[in-house]
């Protein structure tokens, strides 16, 4: 059998589209999971936080984040009594191994724990070239690492400064809500640790979620709100200070 | 009216852009991955690969299935909101086949004082010592249980 010229043009697009159902594949999903039922958020109790690292230590042995680089992690607040709009904030190891005492110099002093707040309006995934940094259905910004490129445009237009670069996959990286786990119907590895309940992952679909009885009860802060980011981490008593 | 002769180059140009076209939908389709916007603009099977990956710690209702006396001493007492992987580390491995994975207890002289050093930022209700005075040179665990802290049963501090 022989093809002419106008033949073999004809078949290339049944090729192609034949070649890629041969090998895509189908992939492996949650079985049980449906994305459309859920959309995660966390809430983080700052009057509970006792600043001991857990859940930076516990992010970076489920999520393998190298070390120096942070996923979560904690900040200290000093606020002085004469100046609320200058606070001091440390975070020696982003808190993964705890804090030092601090001297008694007035004021008002707090921890706050800091990760991607999966935002809804979420300034890094407008500004990806590629489309590697996406919204999943159910409310998780996500990076997907064989699409990205390394360019870091989306580490500066973080407002939060929750994106790193990989030191060895060479793309961005930043906190996935843990979503491995809570597709399995998990919690996330920091609110698994957290010993004193001050992180609570949040399924604000679910109506028999405790976040709803606690937002209609409590002042509740997101970060930045100026920023209108749709911040999914709300804060419990969030200090004006924090930034 | 003259009929227009060179109609022949419009066809040729118009075969040019039709071979583009075709050229394009085929490279399109290509290089655009299966999965691409099954569910957005992204592609589609990231999110199976990065859920694909495996779980570190099992999560206390996991332990719970096996260890219930621990469970519920530790519900009785003031540290019923720590879970069990806070203080014993990440343990699905050991869940997953408990005969050959053995955890390792963790070790009381810094696991205790991680959250019961004394700070200025800890909030003011929470129990906090100078370990040194408290405890005169003995481990926490000599008179804190770490599954029931109470000095007393049923203490709740």
């Amino acid at each position: 059998m022989t093809l002419n010229r106008r033949q073999i043009l004809l078949l290339l697009p049944a090729a192609t589209v034949a070649w890629e159902y041969v090998l895509a594949g189908n992939p492996d999903e949650s079985p049980n999971y449906k994305m459309s039922e859920h959309w995660w958020g966390m809430l983080i109790d700052i009057t509970k936080c006792i600043g001991c690292g857990s859940c930076v230590r516990a992010c970076a042995m489920e999520n393998d984040v190298p070390e120096g680089y942070f996923r979560t992690w904690i900040e200290r607040y000093h606020v002085s009594d004469w100046h609320i709009e200058a606070p001091e904030v440390d975070s020696p190891n982003g808190g993964k191994d705890g804090f030092p005492p601090g001297k008694e110099e007035g004021g008002k002093n707090f921890f706050v724990p800091k990760m991607c707040n999966h935002c809804v309006d979420s300034p890094c995934s407008q500004v990806c070239p590629v489309g590697a940094t996406f919204h999943t259905p159910d409310g998780v910004v996500l990076v997907d690492y064989n699409y990205c490129l390394g360019c870091r445009y989306c580490i500066q237009a973080c407002p939060y400064g929750c994106r790193f670069f990989h030191p060895k996959k060479h793309t961005a990286d930043k906190c996935t809500l843990c979503y491995h786990r809570i597709t399995k119907g998990l919690t996330t590895a920091c609110c698994e640790a957290c010993p004193t309940g001050a992180r609570q992952l949040a399924d604000l679909k679910n109506p028999n979620d405790p976040i709803h009885a606690f937002l209609k009860t409590h002042s509740v802060q997101v970060l930045k709100p100026h920023l209108a980011t749709g911040s999914k981490l709300y804060y419990n008593s969030l200090d004006g200070s924090v930034r | 009216m003259a009929e227009f002769k060179d109609s022949a180059h419009l066809i040729r140009l118009a075969g040019v852009f039709l071979l583009g076209l075709v050229l394009f939908v085929v490279l399109q389709r290509t290089m655009t991955p299966r999965s691409f916007g099954r569910y957005g603009p992204f592609r589609g099977d990231a999110l199976a690969e990065i859920s694909a990956r495996p779980v570190a710690y099992a999560g206390h209702e996991v332990c719970e299935t096996c260890h219930s006396d621990e469970a519920a001493l530790k519900a009785s007492g003031a540290h019923k909101t720590v879970n069990c992987e806070s203080c014993h580390g990440p343990l699905a491995k050991h869940a997953d086949d408990p005969g050959t994975v053995q955890p390792v207890l963790p070790d009381v002289a810094t696991l205790c004082l991680r959250c019961h050093s004394k700070n200025i930022a800890k909030p003011k209700g929470f129990p906090q010592t100078d370990a040194k005075p408290n405890s005169g040179g003995k481990p926490c665990d000599a008179c804190h249980k770490p599954h029931s802290p109470g000095l007393q049963a049923g203490d709740k501090k």
